[in-house]
């Protein structure tokens, strides 16, 4: 038998297991400072890499062999255009999903599959999708290597985000809400369009925007489907000025965009290519960091606001 | 439909003519269901999406496979797609996705969970509010922006260190995988540890427990599965991650256990074909549906993996 331990004993106990405590602390921070530290580097390099190249002139020129003379006009025009196909497809698509899956899905094995799929979609490798575009929208569909099937394959890839997020949105409206529509008389659809939707709106734009930062990145998927790297023209122009005023031509224009152009510089060996490289990727950079630290602020303002 | 509103009598003294009413109430029954069926088709395109990966993936490995035996494609140890003597051993791109994946799970379990575990049971509020945005941000930063990272900055600070190294190497891609995977490990894990009701918690401390030993002995163990599906997902993305091996790792298809040597990966493969000029249907063009099908089953029986314990976890308490 143990004699009980005295009472310094056990302070001294105490104090070693403490002691424990503050080490892991500090452990725990230094972690966390590997992570922030590796940002802050990150955009460090980009910043003192890319910065020099960085000026009116590398925004407005087209590729070229020569590194100074080399621009991303080409790179962002196709980024923003491929942005617009993808918003299109996606948005509409997963909001209807979305609101299917809460508001209306019975509860049996069909809906099941279709939760599955949605959470299996989230996690299928962005590259993949690049072989489902290639194979379907560019053989069998016919779309060639064009802003539409680039557009169609990253809203593809964003969905689940968009559904993910439109289904957080709408679950966290309270039932009085739907309870108090129905009792005045509304139809199911009535009760979605006129309340869920507009409530669920800042979520909805949370999770689009994130989809969109994802997207607007994404190289793999678009150098699947066969996206040039050199490309020294500007698809035509969607607004005309003959009627019927609007084209569509540039759907199935020959295309590149920002993450492209920038693994094209970053493969090449000469330093002044991956100058242009870095100031590709500090715009492209703050694009996305823009992009998500709104949708972060969005989502903050929303928890603050908002209390049913 | 429990919204519609017939059965209730009208208040008003003329009452309107049933007839009317009913026809309304037909119309909008009608359009009603024509709207539910739209939504549902929205909702049934993610199960369209995933047969047609499938069929894609399968039908044009297909084409493949009858030119290759499935034996050769799963132990030959040569990948020469390329060569006029061909040989196509997955193994070898594989070799180069596992030792990339095992560097980078190397970095990310043990950071990841780290700052799950300090973000969920001991950092101060504040310090929670600011890390959790830039975390999130970290894991928002494009992949071909790692690359270049991995490329142009990790690699040659390496070489400091290991004078041998190749400029294109596993290591660093791994690495700076390893970094971009911290995010989705630390905040699936943080919201596994957080799910642990507090009562187990407060038990603890009544029994004299410090924040250290709660952390580690009560709620990592009880938020287990949780963190096991936040590992799985992190191999998941390992496995699938293409841009920033395609970048720093090489291209080169080799065969090796060692991460200071360069070697292509699956889905580095796919990226150098696709830039490459094959045309479609040549026996070359076809490998990149098998490789991709060879990924598309490793990453599917992972996600499986950590669904099911996700599903686990959220049903315990």
């Amino acid at each position: 038998m143990n004699t009980a331990p005295s009472v310094a004993e056990v302070r001294a106990l105490i104090v070693k297991h403490k002691r424990w405590d503050l080490a892991f602390a500090v452990i725990g921070t230094l972690a966390l400072m590997v992570g922030i530290l590796t940002f802050v580097a990150l955009f460090a390099d980009m910043l003192i890499d890319g910065m020099p190249r960085l000026n009116y002139d590398f925004l407005t020129s087209f590729p070229s062999r020569r590194p100074e003379q080399a621009g991303i006009l080409s790179a962002w025009v196709g980024s923003t255009l491929v942005m617009l196909v993808t918003a299109v497809a996606a948005v509409p698509l997963g909001v209807a999903a979305a609101i299917y899956l809460e508001e209306y899905a019975p509860k049996n094995w069909v809906t099941e599959i279709i939760e599955v799929n949605v959470t299996n979609l989230a996690g299928v490798p962005s590259i993949v999708y690049g072989l489902l575009a290639l194979g379907l929208f560019v053989y069998q569909f016919g779309l060639g290597q064009s802003i539409l099937a680039a557009g169609l394959t990253l809203a593809l890839l964003i969905l689940p985000v968009v559904i993910v997020a439109t289904r957080e949105a709408i679950r966290s409206i309270p039932s009085a809400i739907r309870e108090g529509a129905y009792a005045l008389g509304a139809t199911r659809w009535q009760m979605v369009s006129q309340h869920i939707l507009p409530y669920s709106i800042p979520g909805i734009l949370t999770g689009v925007i994130i989809g969109m930062a994802r997207a607007i990145g994404e190289t793999a998927p678009v150098i699947t489907i066969g996206a040039l790297t050199f490309i020294a023209f500007l698809p035509p122009t969607p607004i005309s000025g003959a009627f019927p005023f609007l084209s569509f031509e540039w759907l199935t224009a020959p295309f590149t965009v920002m993450p492209i152009q920038m693994f094209n510089w970053t493969s090449r060996p000469e330093a002044a290519f991956q100058a242009n490289a870095a100031a590709a990727g500090l715009v492209l950079l703050v694009m996305t960091l823009s992009m998500n630290a709104l949708a972060i602020y969005l989502r903050y303002k929303l928890r603050k606001n908002i209390q049913w | 439909m429990t919204s519609t509103v017939a059965g209730i009598p009208a208040i008003a003294t003329v009452p309107p003519i049933v007839s009317h009413r009913l026809a309304r109430r037909h119309t909008r029954h009608i359009k009603e269901r024509i709207i539910e069926f739209f939504l549902f088709l929205a909702a049934a395109s993610s199960v369209f999406t995933t047969f047609a990966i499938v069929y894609i993936l399968v039908s044009e490995s297909w084409v493949f496979f009858q030119q290759v035996p499935l034996r050769d494609f799963l132990f030959d140890t040569q990948w020469t797609p390329l060569f006029s003597d061909a040989h196509y051993g997955i193994m070898v791109l594989l070799s180069g996705t596992l030792v990339s994946s095992s560097v980078a799970l190397l970095v990310a379990i043990p950071l990841g969970t780290i700052i799950a575990i300090y973000l969920s049971e001991f950092a101060p509020f504040t310090v929670r509010e600011v890390a959790k945005p830039f975390l999130e941000l970290l894991g928002g930063v494009p992949t071909i922006i790692y690359g270049y990272f991995a490329l142009l900055f990790v690699t040659p600070l390496l070489q400091k260190i290991f004078p041998e190294l190749p400029g294109f190497n596993l290591l660093s891609a791994g690495m700076v995988m390893g970094i971009m995977i911290i995010p989705y490990v630390s905040s699936i894990s943080e919201d596994a540890m957080r799910a642990v009701p507090m009562n187990l918690r407060e038990g603890s401390y009544a029994m004299g427990a410090t924040r250290f030993q709660t952390a580690l002995r009560v709620v990592t163990p009880a938020a287990l599965s949780g963190i096991a599906a936040a590992y799985i997902l992190g191999i998941s993305r390992a496995v699938g991650e293409t841009m920033i091996l395609a970048v720093a790792a090489g291209m080169q298809p080799n065969l090796t256990w060692n991460p200071m040597e360069p070697a292509a990966t699956v889905t580095a493969y796919i990226v150098q074909v696709a830039l490459g000029d094959l045309p479609h249907g040549s026996i070359g063009y076809q490998t990149i549906f098998a490789a991709g099908l060879a990924l598309m089953l490793i990453t599917l029986f992972f996600n499986i993996l950590g669904h099911l314990l996700r599903k686990y976890y959220r049903q315990a308490y």
